[in-house]
C-alpha cells in the first residue's frame, strides 16, 4: 500500500459518510424515544410500525427492557415514553421529581390478564392464588407437584419455577397481587422475555409460570385461578377482564415526565384512540373502549359472558 | 523399517506413535465436527428466509416477519464509526508507546495494562458506556454512545496488535534511515509504517468483526428493538439517535419476540456469521497477501 | 529555513502523536476508575454489608421488606461453569494444537489455522442462540435433566468458545521452541509422540499454561451466552445440570432498570469491579507465563 495515497482514501471514505451524519437535520424528523415493559414491548412495536406509515416525519424508537429498565431510563430523563405493566413507585416518582422538576404523568393505554401457563401435558386445571402463592414465596412450603395433589405424566415431581427477572413489570405486580409484597422464592428460572417464559414450560413438564396473556401459544395450558378454595375458577380472557372477574388482571400504562412535547402528545393520543385501540385488541390485549371493529366484537362477547 | 530389527522396544515405541497420532487426530475431529455441526445447522434451518429480499427489507407484522435491513445498516454505522474513532487513535498510541516512549518502569506499566484490558469482560465496557457516556457525558442512548462505547471496547486490542506489528520490524531498519539523517517522524512514515501495515490491517479488521458480534456494550447504549425505516434508506440513523443492530436482533429476536417462525431468528443468526467471517476472511487475505510480497 | 520547518513540523507532529498516545491509554485505564468510583459510595453506605456481598446467597436488591445483596450463589454459578468448561476445554484444546503443530502436513495446517480463527470470530449472542435452541433440546433429549438450559449447556458453550482461543495460543507456544530441541531427540531415536511429551510439553508449559489462563479469562468474563443459555437461577449449583446465574449475566439483567446512583446501581458497578480484578490478575499471570517462556 503506497503510504502517500493511503490519507486520500481514508479521507474519501470519511467524506462519504458525511451525509449520515446529518440526515436529520435536513429533513426535520422528530424522534419519539420508547423503552420499558416487555409485556407491552410487541405492542409498542406494532404501534411504531402503524404509526409510521401514517406519519414519516416523526421515528418512534422502540425498545425492551422490562418495566424497570423503561422507568428508570425516564426517571434519568434519557426517553420520552416510559411502558410500564405496573404502577410507579412513590420513591420513583420522587427521583424523576427530584432530577428533571416535573412529576411523572401516567396515561392508561390497555388492559391485560396475568395468565399463569404450565406444560400441556401437567392434569391441573385450576389454582387458587394463595397455592400459588406458597408455590413462589420465599418460605412457601410447596415445592412437588404431589403436594398439590397432581401426578406428572412423566414422573417428574418437582416443580420448576419459572419467573421473570427483577426489572420485569409482571414480576413486581405477580409479587405485589400474589405473594402479597412478600420476596419471591430464590432458585427460580428468572427469564429476561416473556416470550422465554413460555417457550420454557412448553418444553418443560413440571415447570410453572407467568405472563402477559398475550403470550400464550397452542403449546402451553393457561390455568383458570380462583381467589380463594371453594370459589369459581376464572379463565383468562380478554372477556373476563373487561367484565373484571379475572382476578389477577391489570393495566398496561405509559408515563412521560410532566407534559409531553408536541409529537409526543400526537402519538398518545393516537395510541387512545381507536386506530391505536384497534392494535391493542389484534394483538391480543384488552382495549380501552369498544370502539373499532375488534374491539367490538371483544365487547360483544364479553357482555354475553 | 524392514531393514532394520524391530526389537520389541521399537516396536511398542511405533505402535505407541500410531495410538497418538490417532488419539490427537480424533480430538480435533471431535472439535470440528460440533462446531461445524451447529454452524451447518443454524444454516439449515436459516434456509426458508434467506434471500436477498430478507438483507434488504425492513421487519414487518410485529418482527414476525419481513427481513433485517434496519439491523445490518445499524451494525455498519456502529462498526465504521467505533473504528473511525479507535484506529486512528489506538495506531497513534502504539506508535508513542512503541517508537517515542522511553523505557522506564511507568510506560512499562502502561503498556502492561493496556495489554491487559483487552480481556476486559463486555459487560464492563457496557457499564462503562452506560455510565460515563449516556449519564456522564448526558450524549442519551445513541449511535454516538454505543460506538464510543464499542471504541473504547476495540482499542486496547488494536493497540496491541499495532504494537506488535510496529515492533517486528527489525531496528535495523530504524538505525539505517536515522544514520541517513531521516528524523523519527520521518522514520516512522516512510520506514517502519510501510512494513508494519500488515500487521496493522489485519489488527483493524479483526476488531470490525469483533465490534459487529458484540451485544452487551450497545444493548445499554444505544441499540434498541425496533425502528421503522424506510426500506432501503442508506443513512437511516443519525448521531443523536437510536439504532437497531443485528447482534442485538438476534437477541430480541430469540428472547422477547413471540410467534415468529424459527427460521428468522437462525437467517440473522447466519447473516451475522457471514459478515463476521467475510472479513476475517479478507483480513487473513491480506495478512497473506503482503507476507508472501514482502518475501 | 527549511531545516527550521522540518524541526518545527516534526516537534507539531511529535507532540500531536504524545498527546494522542496520552488519551487513548487515559480512557482505556479510565474504564477502571470510572467502574471504581460509581461503586465507592459502598464503601460508607451503613447498609450495605461486606460479608453479607461475599458469602450470603441471598440476592433481593428489589425486595419490599429487606433489600439484600448476597452474590455467592452467582459466584458459584461462575466458578462452576468455567471449571467445567476449561475441563473440557483444555484437553482438547492442547490436543488439537499438538495435532497441528507437531502431526500434521504444512498444507492442512494453514487451513486448520484459519478454521481455527474463523471459529474464534463467531459472536457470543450467536454462542447463545445455539446453546438456547439447539443444546439445550440435545442436553433435555439426552440426560435426565429437568430444564435444557443449565450450567451443563453454559460450560459446553464457554467450552467451544474458549478451544480456538487455547488452540492458537497452544500453537504458538509450540512454535516459540526452538527446533533444535526436535533435531536432537530425532537424533536420539524418539517418535513424535515421545519428542512432545518428553522434550516439548516440558518446554513449551509456560506458554501452555498462558494460553489456558487466558482461555479461562475469556471464559469468565462471557456475557451473553450465558445470559442465553444457563437459565438465570439463583441457586448453588448441586448437579451439572442445575440451572445457574453468573455475575456477568446478572449484571447484564439488571444494569438498565437500576436507577443511576441508587444501592442496586453501586452493587452491580462493584460486581464489575470484582470480574475486572479476576480476569485482570488472570491476564496478567497469563502475560507473565508467556513472557517468561519467550526469555526462556
Amino acid at each position: 500500500m503506497n503510504p502517500k495515497r493511503s490519507p486520500f482514501v481514508v479521507c474519501v471514505l470519511l467524506l462519504a459518510l458525511l451525509p449520515g451524519c446529518f440526515r436529520n437535520r435536513k429533513n426535520k424528523t422528530e424522534t419519539v424515544r420508547v423503552r420499558g415493559s416487555d409485556t407491552m414491548l410487541i405492542l409498542a412495536q406494532a404501534w411504531a410500525e402503524a404509526y409510521a406509515s401514517a406519519h414519516p416525519t416523526i421515528n418512534v424508537e422502540v425498545s425492551g427492557g422490562g418495566s424497570g429498565q423503561g422507568i428508570a431510563a425516564l426517571v434519568n430523563g434519557a426517553i420520552d415514553i416510559a411502558n410500564s405493566s405496573r404502577n410507579i413507585h412513590p420513591e420513583e416518582s420522587a427521583s424523576a421529581l427530584h432530577n428533571s422538576g416535573k412529576p411523572p404523568q401516567e396515561f392508561v393505554v390497555g388492559h391485560d390478564a396475568l395468565a399463569v401457563f404450565v406444560h400441556p401435558g401437567n392434569p391441573i386445571d385450576s389454582i387458587t392464588v394463595s397455592e400459588l402463592s406458597e408455590i413462589f414465596r420465599a418460605g412457601g412450603g410447596t415445592t412437588t407437584w404431589s403436594q398439590l395433589g397432581i401426578r406428572i405424566p412423566t414422573g417428574r415431581d418437582k416443580i420448576i419455577r419459572v419467573n421473570r427477572q427483577s426489572s420485569s413489570g409482571t414480576y413486581e405486580f405477580f409479587r405485589e397481587h400474589v405473594l402479597q409484597t412478600q420476596d419471591f422464592q430464590l432458585g427460580s428460572l428468572d427469564m429476561n422475555g416473556s416470550k422465554e417464559v413460555v417457550e420454557l414450560i412448553a418444553s418443560t413438564p413440571g415447570a410453572i409460570g407467568y405472563s402477559g396473556m398475550g403470550f400464550a401459544t397452542s403449546q402451553v395450558k393457561m390455568l383458570q385461578i380462583s381467589m380463594a378454595k371453594g370459589k369459581p375458577a376464572i379463565a383468562p380472557s380478554v372477556a373476563n377482564v373487561i367484565s373484571r372477574s379475572y382476578p389477577i388482571s391489570r393495566s398496561l400504562l405509559i408515563y412521560t415526565l410532566g407534559e409531553p412535547n408536541a409529537a409526543v402528545r400526537n402519538y398518545l393520543d393516537w395510541i387512545r384512540s381507536p386506530d391505536g385501540q384497534e392494535i391493542v385488541a389484534a394483538t391480543g390485549y384488552v382495549p380501552l373502549g369498544c370502539e373499532g371493529k375488534i374491539a367490538k366484537s371483544l365487547c360483544n362477547g364479553a357482555g354475553t359472558n | 523399517m524392514s531393514r532394520f530389527l524391530v526389537t520389541p522396544q521399537v516396536a511398542a515405541k511405533i505402535r505407541q506413535e500410531r495410538i497418538a497420532h490417532s488419539v490427537l487426530a480424533l480430538i480435533l475431529v471431535s472439535i470440528l465436527i460440533p462446531l461445524l455441526a451447529i454452524v451447518a445447522y443454524l444454516f439449515w434451518r436459516a434456509a426458508p428466509a434467506l434471500s436477498l429480499d430478507f438483507l434488504l427489507s425492513s421487519p414487518t407484522l410485529g418482527m414476525r416477519e419481513g427481513g433485517v435491513w434496519p439491523a445490518f445498516v445499524g451494525t455498519l454505522y456502529l462498526v465504521t464509526i467505533s473504528l473511525a474513532v479507535a484506529a486512528p487513535l489506538g495506531i497513534l498510541a502504539a506508535v508513542y508507546l512503541t517508537e517515542y516512549a522511553r523505557e522506564n518502569w511507568f510506560n512499562k506499566a502502561i503498556n502492561l495494562a493496556v495489554l491487559n484490558l483487552a480481556g476486559v469482560p463486555s459487560i464492563v465496557h457496557a457499564l462503562f458506556g452506560l455510565g460515563a457516556f449516556v449519564y456522564g457525558a448526558r450524549i442519551g442512548f445513541s449511535v454516538l454512545s454505543a460506538s464510543l462505547t464499542l471504541a473504547i471496547m476495540t482499542m486496547p486490542v488494536i493497540i496491541a496488535s499495532t504494537r506488535q506489528a510496529l515492533l517486528s520490524v527489525p531496528h535495523s531498519y530504524r538505525e539505517a534511515s536515522w544514520n541517513l539523517g531521516a528524523s523519527r517522524w520521518q522514520t516512522i512514515r516512510r520506514i517502519v509504517l510501510p512494513n508494519s501495515i500488515s500487521g496493522i490491517l489485519t489488527g483493524i479488521i479483526l476488531q470490525v468483526s469483533r465490534a459487529a458480534g458484540e451485544t452487551a456494550p450497545i444493548m445499554f447504549t444505544g441499540a434498541v428493538f425496533y425502528k421503522a425505516i424506510k426500506p432501503g434508506t442508506l443513512f437511516p440513523y443519525a448521531l443523536d439517535e437510536q439504532c437497531m443492530a443485528l447482534s442485538m436482533h438476534l437477541y430480541t429476536l430469540s428472547t422477547q419476540t413471540p410467534g415468529v417462525d424459527e427460521s428468522i431468528p437462525n437467517a440473522t443468526a447466519v447473516l451475522l456469521l457471514l459478515l463476521v467471517f467475510s472479513v476475517n476472511s479478507v483480513a487473513i487475505a491480506i495478512r497473506m497477501l503482503l507476507r508472501s510480497r514482502v518475501r | 529555513m527549511q531545516r527550521r520547518w522540518h524541526k518545527l513540523s516534526e516537534a507539531l507532529i511529535e507532540s500531536v502523536i504524545r498527546v494522542c498516545g496520552f488519551s487513548a491509554v487515559i480512557f482505556v485505564l479510565g474504564i477502571f476508575f470510572f467502574v471504581c468510583r460509581e461503586a465507592a459510595p459502598l464503601w460508607s453506605e451503613p447498609s450495605f454489608h461486606w460479608t453479607e456481598f461475599l458469602f450470603s446467597i441471598e440476592w433481593q436488591p428489589t425486595s419490599l421488606h429487606q433489600k439484600r445483596y448476597g452474590v455467592l450463589a452467582m459466584i458459584a454459578g461462575t466458578l462452576g461453569i468455567t471449571l467445567l468448561s476449561m475441563l473440557i476445554a483444555v484437553p482438547l484444546g492442547v490436543g488439537a494444537a499438538i495435532y497441528i503443530s507437531e502431526f500434521c502436513s504444512p498444507r492442512l495446517r494453514e487451513i486448520l489455522k484459519v478454521l481455527v480463527e474463523l471459529l474464534a470470530a463467531i459472536p457470543s449472542v450467536v454462542w447463545g442462540f445455539a446453546g438456547l435452541t439447539i443444546i439445550s433440546r440435545l442436553i433435555v433429549r439426552y440426560t435426565n435433566a429437568d430444564v435444557g438450559v443449565n450450567l451443563l449447556n453454559g460450560a459446553i458453550l464457554l467450552a467451544l468458545m474458549s478451544i480456538p482461543v487455547i488452540v492458537s495460543l497452544s500453537e504458538d507456544a509450540f512454535k516459540a521452541v526452538p527446533d533444535s530441541y526436535r533435531e536432537a531427540a530425532l537424533a536420539m531415536g524418539a517418535t513424535r509422540w515421545q519428542t512432545v511429551w518428553a522434550v516439548l510439553l516440558p518446554a513449551a508449559r509456560n506458554g501452555l499454561i498462558g494460553a489456558v489462563l487466558l482461555g479461562f479469562g475469556r471464559s469468565i468474563g462471557e456475557t451473553m451466552a450465558v445470559l442465553m443459555a444457563t437459565g438465570h437461577a439463583i441457586n448453588i449449583p448441586h448437579s451439572i445440570l442445575d440451572p445457574v446465574r453468573t455475575l456477568t449475566a446478572n449484571i447484564a439483567a439488571e444494569l438498565g432498570e437500576a436507577p443511576a446512583q441508587s444501592t442496586h446501581y453501586q452493587v452491580l458497578f462493584l460486581i464489575g469491579v470484582l470480574l475486572f480484578l479476576i480476569t485482570f490478575s488472570i491476564n496478567l499471570a497469563a502475560g507473565y507465563f508467556i513472557r517468561k517462556e519467550r526469555h526462556q
